[in-house]
């Protein structure tokens, strides 16, 4: 807290604190969508999941090494849920991927369930007792200019980074991750080798959520810190975005995430500092750069090359083999 | 799946029970949403013996949920506090989370075919379907809080069914503005707030001046969230203010996400609306609350009594519209008793705003916008754009 805080690092330091819920969601929905499911209920998921954190969090006693875990498995069951709702209806009943999930984010969404069961538990009217606080990773942030942009962070900002290796390896280095695309890109072709689209689908779609849950655990348990109704003030429609930003990979998805983080708490940084810059103009930077990705995919040739799943979206039926 | 099955499903009758199934699923979910909004949208009526030719029906729109820890939450204290008073003359029901929009009109409508006879809207968005309302249904008494057309347009511009209320925040900003001052020791302090607009503009101008009256060199420096309610930018909005160098903050907004940052740094915090003392000890101050419920009260009663008007009432510290939220315990003994004294001097006035005339009153350009011994009136009041001297920040946003 000094006035001669290097603005460099302010920014840098918030792009990642402000990114970290959009790497959980934006990666989570990546793998649903590499299995050819999109899941537009990113936005309810991460409701269904920073309420139920929260509720772990107001009610359970005892250490913060005891609670937090067991407040982000309760995020990670929540959002669970609701993408197997949206799985099962899309998968085996093969309802409109598109309706299954805008529905999943009305139900889970600020006006929905997440809102009823805080009212119902009591929740928001008390900061949370354990939170996730900024930790000094391996005393490295004594670092010149790296260290406290990258190692005055949380615990989530880590586990996300150890998230995006993890599925960086798992879809470009294993069988399985190799199984998965091939889901993603022709269902006829992976089933005829033997592969069960089904289990696939399930299996990611369901992981998806569970980061979703995480993403809105980063909320409660971290950036809020609090139960409100609809705190993640869309957070999940930008995560979706992410994933057409990055091309459907980890690793640009990280560093979309990461732009956005700074775009959003940028105009802030300027504003207090008494940079005259039309704020408006700065705010709405992330979304025009989304419709210009957004234009660019929309070319079924480019988007194919940029790595959108040739099946995303479409529901499998064995029986048009 | 068996070969018959295979047969079965093949060709048209697939794709043809594909669509029966996602019809289904969809009609299914759609009916799952449908009964959820209706639970979500409670309604609740109390009162249930009292007799029908006697109590009158009242009922409150409400934009948030009851239990908002802020706004709704205080005008439905207000609801409460009036069936108390009112006993069996009182028959009072809510709607609560009611958009703003078409859907008001919807809500108003089976209200007063409900059989309400008076209507408390609590939001500015709910304004115009409640001037359409007053005009639609002459006997129906319409009340809209926050509104402003009966003091920048005149009564005449409205129903006469239709009245509208609200109170001098500023003042007790005022007040909570020399709380921050005497706290401040780098003499800037942050403000967060929504939107650039008279209402939030004039209680960051009473906020600035009450800084100002115990710490002449105090400065304000305003960052706009440009929201209502966004938790993640009200934090990085006040994390932004103390990066820049800011050493109190004040923020604007419902939710108590300020606080944290306030906290993290060790810094003192002003909210908004609601009391967070308990919350918050190590940091908190105070803040400006509102009390509706003798309004409500006194508004209902002289309904009843057959002297409705046109009020167009303005809660002041006098008549304890506005209060003080309890003093956090960081605030000195010194300090404390300067406020009160203040606040006692205002409320022996019986009106509001007796600071804006203490002195010439410039803006941020050194223009003198307020002379010495200047009333302000409502309108001047409702109209107000420009910040005074000392604020950084521009009120356009």
């Amino acid at each position: 807290m000094s006035v001669n805080s290097n603005l460099f690092v302010i920014i840098f330091a918030s792009a990642i604190f402000y990114g970290t819920p959009l790497v959980f969601a934006a990666v989570g929905e990546l793998l649903a969508e590499r299995s050819g499911v999109i899941n537009l209920g990113v936005e309810g998921m991460m409701l269904l999941g920073a309420v139920s954190a929260a509720m772990v969090a107001a009610n359970l006693d005892g250490p913060a090494a005891v609670v937090l875990p067991i407040a982000l498995l309760a995020a990670m069951v929540a959002a669970g849920l609701g993408a197997a709702i949206h799985a099962f209806l899309v998968i085996t009943l093969r309802v409109n991927q598109i309706i299954s999930g805008l529905a999943l984010t009305i139900f889970g969404g600020a006006a929905g369930l997440s809102s009823y069961l805080a009212n119902v538990w009591g929740l928001g009217k008390q900061p949370a007792m354990n939170q996730f606080g900024r930790m000094d990773l391996f005393g490295l942030k004594k670092f010149p200019v790296l260290g406290p942009i990258l190692f005055d962070q949380t615990l989530l900002t880590y586990l996300s980074w150890v998230l995006v290796v993890l599925v960086m390896v798992y879809l470009f280095r294993t069988r399985m991750g190799l199984h998965l695309r091939s889901v993603g890109e022709s269902p006829q072709t992976a089933d005829s080798v033997g592969i069960s689209v089904t289990r696939y689908r399930y299996g990611h779609v369901i992981a998806g959520g569970m980061l979703a849950g995480v993403a809105g655990a980063c909320f409660s348990l971290t950036i809020v810190p609090t139960w409100a109704n609809g705190l993640t003030s869309g957070e999940g429609w930008i995560a979706l975005a992410l994933v057409i930003f990055g091309f459907w990979r980890p690793d640009l998805t990280l560093v979309g995430a990461y732009l956005f983080g700074a775009l959003s708490s940028l105009s802030f940084t300027l504003q207090a500092r008494g940079i005259d810059v039309p704020t408006a103009l700065l705010d709405a930077l992330p979304y025009v750069a989304t419709i210009v990705v957004l234009v660019i995919v929309s070319n079924s040739r480019i988007s194919k090359r940029l790595g959108s799943p040739a099946a995303l979206g479409r529901p499998y039926e064995r029986e048009e083999r | 799946m068996s070969n018959e099955e295979i047969m079965v499903s093949r060709g048209s009758t697939s794709s043809r029970r594909t669509v029966r199934k996602a019809g289904i699923a969809t009609i299914a979910l759609v009916a799952v949403l449908g009964l959820f909004t209706a639970a979500c949208s409670s309604s609740k009526s109390s009162d249930d013996t009292a007799k029908p030719s006697g109590p009158t029906k009242a009922a409150w729109i409400y934009v948030g949920p009851i239990n908002d820890g802020g706004w709704t939450q205080a005008h439905n204290r207000g609801r409460e506090d009036a069936a108390k008073a009112l006993g069996a003359n009182l028959e009072s029901t809510y709607k609560e989370n009611v958009p703003e929009g078409p859907a008001t009109a919807q809500v108003i409508d089976d209200l007063v075919k409900d059989g309400n006879t008076v209507i408390f809207a609590t939001s500015y968005g709910f304004k115009d379907a409640m001037q359409a309302a007053a005009k639609k249904y002459p006997e129906v008494k319409f009340v809209q809080a926050t509104g402003d057309d009966i003091t920048i347009n005149g009564a005449s511009s409205v129903s006469s069914n239709y009245d509208e209320y609200w109170g001098a925040g500023e003042d007790t900003q005022y007040l909570a503005g020399m709380a921050a001052g005497a706290a401040t020791k780098n003499n800037v302090i942050g403000v967060e707030a929504p939107f650039p607009i008279p209402e939030i503009i004039r209680q960051i101008n009473g906020f600035a001046l009450g800084a100002q009256s115990v710490n002449p060199a105090a400065t304000v420096k305003v960052v706009w969230t440009k929201s209502w309610f966004d938790p993640a930018a009200e934090r990085q909005a006040a994390e932004s203010l103390v990066a820049s160098g800011v050493d109190v903050i004040f923020s604007h907004q419902d939710s108590p996400t300020a606080g944290e940052v306030a906290k993290a740094n060790n810094i003192p915090w002003v909210g908004y609306d609601s009391d967070q003392s308990a919350a918050y000890p190590t940091v908190w101050l105070t803040t400006a609350v509102y009390n509706w419920g003798p309004y409500y009260t006194e508004k209902l009663n002289s309904i009843r009594d057959g002297k409705w008007s046109q009020e167009n009432y303005y809660g002041t510290i006098g008549d304890e519209f506005t209060t003080m939220a309890p003093f956090g315990a960081i605030v000195s003994a010194e300090s404390k008793s300067a406020i009160q004294a203040e606040q006692a001097k205002a409320a022996s006035t019986k009106s509001f705003g007796w600071y804006w005339g203490l002195s010439d009153r410039e803006d941020q350009d050194g223009k003198v916008q307020i002379k010495k011994g200047q009333t302000l009136t409502l309108k001047d009041l409702y109209t107000m754009s420009y910040f005074v001297k000392g604020i950084d920040g521009s009120p356009k946003g």
